[in-house]
């Protein structure tokens, strides 16, 4: 089950001819593939297209009406190959991952079909995961629509154009037998719109029909001959083909085109930028009425030679804003000019930053150093935005205004109550007895233990390559051994052969830590094939500990209770000290507490109002007793557990306090034993709707306990003013 | 060419959309706050156009959204709106807390000429300030100040204790201040609506909404000028230096007295009499702790110590800083943490009622405290008398029992009966705490430490106030305590290098910074003098 429930997303989709879709923008490309006639979806999750999957996911009702076929791939690998469906019969598939990482897993998979072709439409629809906001390494997708010469939809981000762009992919993918690709900036796929609907449609071709009457071309299978006449096929056949259909039907657009003798070439997702750009030099109005020639590349790969040419025709100079590198339009585009003998100047790079976001910032420096040079006569001097100021300017909105050291880093963190934070606390206090280790991090939420407090961990590989990651330093005289980390997530996803497999085949000494939280629970709390949910789609309850033992490992042990701090940390002290060959796989499980909080909470609040005995548990640190030495965050680092002004007026330093956000998970207490902290630490049960029990306990234990306190009270009273 | 950089919405020649970003940490309900204003503008003839970035970074980090409205009778079709916030160019910033605000500020989304920012002053610490081994916060005082002067207008206020207060979010009471605030072309009926069509826990979101709104619409309060900068008067805020409250400070000058029960009457006398004006509050404060913690034989004794070195304060008539340290100093090293006194505190009347509200025990319910101590050898035998202290200490076999007994932690339920009566029997060993080990090592070593001051500060002053104020990083318990202790040690071994060197005050001073920088002692044994 996921973090969320669409259940009124999943409204949305079931919406007719003329009616208005409100929503997000991933949510709008799952209304317009059902509009498309897709007959399967496949994909893995990861922000930014999540949602994508998880919509779906609680659709199971409309996807049955139209007889479309979707599943949770196991992997971007899994997803892509799934689109050999595509390959012989005339079936729209759709696969969706967070791109480039996902690209990088799908690539062999994705060259594969690209080699042979496809008969019905196939589309990659990809969350870019690049600029602000992104946790990944920052790369293009557009390397791999060259390499294996896919088509590169990149359509202006509006809902309206996202949806068309849907549909104009399968039809594209279909008249020049090649996969495609809808590719979306992070923005763009949470970005809140309107577009008016169409009616589902079912597929032409069911998956059941497809599966009855088996089809086969020898013509289409990768191996030689065949790979070398693809290859042949597709520059002389499939380019073509789709130069034509994207001319044809103007998935590019012109703007003001011959207006001046100087323009912009712009990819179509970066539009809205580079007109609110135009807008804030007086260029443009809200509407994108630009008076500025713009050629808008909806399509980004293939470079349509001549749409280029008549654009640059009698400009003396265009400006092409293209964001990330290396800059493969730019070289594209010269390449064409030069081709063409051109006369024209084109800019790019070197009034536009050559790495990272074209934020509206930067794109409206580089439109107006751009403008400057070529038609600065244009621009009103009077009505200039601040950010076009020099930063030392005092009106620039970059002037100092604050002092740098105010503001300090908040970078993500494990949740209040996660039950990963307790693996890191144990594996802390243990290193405190047996020294430092490597530490191979994964990619999921455990990843945060390589900021402060615990800072543990030294390099992240890929998702379910903890493992592997740490092959490498298997140091046979070596008197320690590496630690890996790995997700469930990870696990599932390659980890199991990648990591475990190779680590058993290899006798790597080191010791593999699986987190298993019962979720992919970074990417929005999807289940798993070891999740314990009941889930009526999918089969899950297959424990991690079962595979490992299965694929050979001897020394293994599952931890069902991480909030056992004491515990953990022995477990890990006699996992880097066991003297076993091979690796040692500790199986840390314990709930996603974000996800547990969603299922108990509601039921909690109705057992309350049903009257039913319920226990409510926090946890306290006294004031009195606390010294203000913070030794409890510096291994926790929970963001409940924070500091207070110290009521003592003789203290100066701030006490550890507890705020009313705690989920009383335990840590504190457990890590107040494990680490011999103060003995400040208190946990509080607050018995709501009381047994008669409980209230004839309280009542006896009320009076014996105000009794005792009464005659220390009368000790201290010549102490206090009266 | 100033004039050039309009502030209107409305230029005569184009409309530009309003645009709004929300700073908030991950889960504080800054995507609910931004759904609310979606929805808000549709429903009243506008466009609206919201973005994020959820993910991971949505867990616990900073967040950004960003919303654009437009009306939809400025033209015909559908606007282009903005995915990200322009720096220069955002109308209103609302933030979850004043650092978040100050970090639109730093970004550039809060300018002078545009921006009317809303923030809670409350604080949500980040990681550094909340893991430093002393104080390590940011001044709040110096971040008001800084949007103070960024912003066109700053609407602020402690609304996560509006939120607390009202059982609700604090996205709700954002939402209030934004309404208020009167910067977006809608009522507060429309407003409301907003939040009634969202239909979840609408009665407390409407509760907050109202305290936000009553926010924003009070004047702002008056800035009284003072030599330090434009500071506002609704303060304090947290991370600014506390300053004890004047009246009781010139009561305790004035007639100390009255600020202790009958027992102290001597001892308040002879603050009175003995002691400079400036130091007679933080030593009202000592005898009633050291009395409290022993008896009033014990508070005398405190006197003696700091009259010791009241003797040397080289600046009687004013702020007397040597003096008032050492009264601080010497009453916290006086009330070590002991076993005797955690059972105390544990057991007081105070405790429970303050443990009782906190829990928001209500009505028939029922409270249970549970305690997790951790006794060690070492505070089981520092509470012995000192001959059996020393004997525990050397006897391997009790040492292993007792390592047997606690070294998992003991948990001990103090509103039960047997909970309950163990802590206070303990709590009752307090008059055998003079004569057991720990009492007579202590006393030795406070007079040790107070024997260097008096031995330095006729020769430097400074020198004397850094090194009453090195008793700063003996804190905690265990291995923490045992730490302080081993570096307050080696600073003060370092003392007669430091003499004979330039400027020993700063020096020590820095010695106490590193002392306090990690918990190994790393960087202090890399700044003490070889």
């Amino acid at each position: 089950m996921a973090e969320r429930s669409f259940a009124q997303e999943v409204k949305e989709l079931r919406l007719g001819a003329g009616e208005e879709f409100r929503g997000e923008g991933i949510l709008a490309v799952t209304k317009a593939l059902l509009q498309s006639g897709v007959a399967y979806v496949g994909g893995y999750q990861g922000a930014p297209i999540s949602h994508l999957m998880d919509v779906l996911g609680d659709s199971q009702e409309i996807l049955d009406e139209l007889g479309v076929y979707f599943e949770n791939s196991a992997s971007e690998a899994t997803a892509a190959a799934m689109l050999a469906a595509s390959v012989h019969y005339p079936l729209r598939g759709a696969i969706t991952f967070k791109s480039t990482v996902g690209f990088n897993v799908a690539s062999d998979a994705l060259a594969n079909l690209s080699s042979g072709g496809v008969t019905g439409g196939a589309l990659v629809i990809i969350g870019e995961d690049y600029g602000e906001g992104s946790s990944i390494m920052q790369e293009r997708t557009h390397a791999f629509a060259m390499k294996s010469q896919m088509w590169l939809l990149d359509p202006r981000p509006n809902l309206t154009s996202i949806v068309d762009m849907v549909e104009s992919g399968f039809e594209l993918s279909e008249a020049s037998n090649t996969p495609v690709i809808l590719e979306l900036r992070l923005r763009s796929c949470h970005l809140h719109g309107t577009f008016e609907a169409k009616d589902n449609r079912r597929p032409e071709m069911t998956i059941s029909e497809a599966v009855d009457n088996p089809r086969r071309d020898l013509s289409r299978v990768v191996l030689p001959p065949a790979s070398f006449s693809h290859e042949q096929e597709k520059v002389n056949t499939r380019w073509p083909a789709a130069v034509k259909y994207i001319t044809e039907n103007n998935l590019n657009e012109f703007v003001a085109e011959k207006d001046h003798d100087f323009g912009i070439i712009l990819q179509g997702g970066l539009f809205n930028n580079v007109n609110r750009a135009l807008e804030l030099l007086g260029l443009s109005d809200a509407f994108g009425n630009s008076t500025v020639p713009l050629y808008i590349m909806n399509v980004t790969y293939p470079v349509i030679d001549q749409e280029v040419v008549r654009f640059c025709e009698g400009k003396r100079a265009v400006l092409l804003v293209e964001e990330g590198q290396p800059d493969f339009i730019e070289q594209n585009i010269q390449a064409v000019l030069r081709r063409n003998d051109a006369t024209v100047t084109l800019h790019g790079k070197d009034l536009l930053p050559v790495a990272g976001e074209y934020s509206p910032a930067e794109v409206t420096r580089g439109v107006f150093a751009f403008m400057q040079k070529y038609a600065s006569h244009l621009l009103d001097p009077a009505n200039l935005p601040t950010i076009t100021l020099p930063r030392e300017d005092p009106r620039s909105p970059y002037a100092p205004r604050i002092k740098a050291d105010l503001v300090q880093g908040r970078p993500p963190g494990f949740c209040t109550g996660c039950p990963e934070r307790p693996i890191f606390a144990a594996l802390t206090l243990a290193q405190r007895e047996v020294g430092e280790h490597h530490v191979s991090a994964d990619i999921g939420c455990h990843l945060f233990s390589i900021n402060a407090p615990f800072n543990i961990g030294a390099t992240t590989m890929g998702y379910g390559l903890g493992s592997a990651a740490a092959s490498g330093l298997n140091g046979k005289d070596a008197n320690k051994r590496p630690i890996a980390f790995m997700g469930d997530g990870g696990f599932w996803h390659n980890g199991l052969t990648s990591g475990v497999g190779n680590a058993v085949f290899n006798e790597n000494d080191q010791l593999l830590v699986i987190v298993d939280n019962d979720y992919s629970a970074a990417t929005g709390g999807q289940d798993v094939l070891s999740s314990h949910a009941e889930n009526p789609l999918r089969s899950t309850k297959h424990p991690i500990e079962r595979a490992v033992r299965g694929i050979g490992v001897k020394w293994s042990r599952t931890i069902t209770n991480t909030y056992k701090v004491a515990q953990m940390r022995d477990l890990f002290k006699e996992a880097l000290t066991s003297t076993d060959k091979g690796p040692k796989v500790i199986v840390a499980q314990s709930e996603c507490t974000l996800n547990r909080m969603r299922r108990e909470k509601p039921a909690k609040v109705k057992a309350i109002k049903d009257g039913k005995r319920v226990v409510n548990e926090r946890f306290g640190v006294d004031p009195e007793t606390c010294t203000g030495d913070h030794s409890c965050i510096r291994i926790s680092g929970c963001p409940s557990l924070t500091i207070a002004e110290n009521p003592d007026p003789m203290r100066k330093d701030p006490i550890a306090t507890v705020l009313s956000t705690c989920v009383g998970c335990g840590l504190c207490g457990e890590n107040a034993h494990a680490a011999a902290l103060c003995p400040s630490f208190y946990r509080t049960q607050v018995i709501i709707n009381p047994s008669r029990w409980d209230r004839f306990k309280t009542a006896m234990r009320t009076r014996y306990i105000g009794f005792l306190q009464t005659g220390v009270e009368k000790r201290l009273a010549g102490i206090e003013p009266r | 060419m100033t004039a050039g950089f309009s502030v209107a919405i409305e230029t005569p020649q184009r409309t530009r959309p309003i645009t709004m970003a929300v700073l908030a940490m991950g889960g504080e309900g800054g995507g609910v706050l931004s759904d609310w204003t979606v929805a808000l503008a549709e429903d009243n003839g506008y466009f609206a156009q919201s973005t994020s970035v959820p993910g991971v970074a949505q867990r616990t980090g900073a967040t950004i959204y960003y919303v654009e409205l437009f009306p939809k009778n400025a033209g015909s079709g559908y606007p282009v709106l903005g995915t990200m916030p322009t720096p220069g160019e955002v109308d209103i910033v609302v933030a979850s807390e004043l650092m978040e605000g100050g970090r639109a500020v730093q970004r550039g989304f809060v300018t002078p000429e545009r921006t009317t920012l809303i923030a809670s002053t409350s604080r949500t610490y980040s990681m550094p300030e909340r893991t430093a081994m002393g104080d390590g916060r940011i001044d709040s005082t110096e971040l008001v100040e800084a949007a103070l002067g960024a912003s066109q207008r700053f609407i602020r206020g402690d609304f996560a204790r509006i939120a607390e207060d009202t059982g609700s979010v604090i996205s709700a009471v954002l939402f209030g201040a934004l309404c208020g605030a009167g910067v977006l072309p809608f009522t507060r009926e429309q407003f409301e609506d907003a939040i009634r069509s969202s239909g979840k826990g609408v009665e407390a979101s409407l509760r907050a909404f109202e305290g936000g709104y009553a926010v924003a619409l009070a004047p702002i309060r008056p800035t009284v000028d003072v030599t330090i900068g434009m500071r506002p008067d609704d303060l304090p805020l947290p991370g600014a230096p506390a300053v004890p409250d004047a009246a009781d400070v010139a009561r305790a000058i004035s007639d100390p007295a009255s600020m202790v029960g009958s027992k102290l009457q001597a001892q308040a006398q002879r603050i009175a009499t003995e002691f400079p004006a400036a130091a007679r509050l933080m030593l009202v404060h000592g005898i009633k702790r050291t009395a409290e913690y022993q008896d009033v034989k014990y508070a005398d004794q405190y006197l003696d110590r700091v009259a010791s070195i009241a003797a040397l304060e080289a600046d009687p008539d004013g702020e007397a800083r040597l003096t008032t340290e050492a009264a601080r100093y010497t009453a916290l090293w006086m009330t070590y943490e002991d076993t005797i006194r955690v059972a105390f505190h544990k057991t007081r009347k105070r405790r429970f009622d303050r443990v009782g509200t906190e829990a928001r025990v209500k009505g028939d319910e029922v409270m249970q405290v549970h305690e997790y101590l951790h006794p060690q050898v070492e505070e089981i035998s520092d509470t012995l008398p000192t001959a059996l202290g020393r004997w525990l200490l050397r006897s391997a076999l009790m040492n292993k029992i007792i390592f047997k007994v606690t070294h998992n932690g003991i948990k001990i339920q103090t509103t039960s009966l047997w909970g309950f009566t163990t802590l206070y029997l303990l709590a009752r060993l307090r008059p055998l705490r003079r004569r057991s080990l720990r009492f007579g090592e202590e006393q030795h070593r406070i007079d040790s430490w107070l024997t260097l001051v008096r031995e330095y500060t006729p020769g430097d002053y400074a020198l004397g106030c850094q090194i009453v104020e090195c008793q700063q990083v003996v804190k905690g318990y265990g291995d923490t305590h045992a730490n302080g202790m081993r570096n307050f040690n080696s600073m003060m071994a370092a003392l007669p290098i430091l003499v004979a060197g330039p400027m020993p005050a700063d020096r020590l001073a820095g010695l106490r910074a590193a002392a306090l920088a990690d918990e190994t002692g790393t960087q202090l044994a890399a700044a003490l003098p070889a």
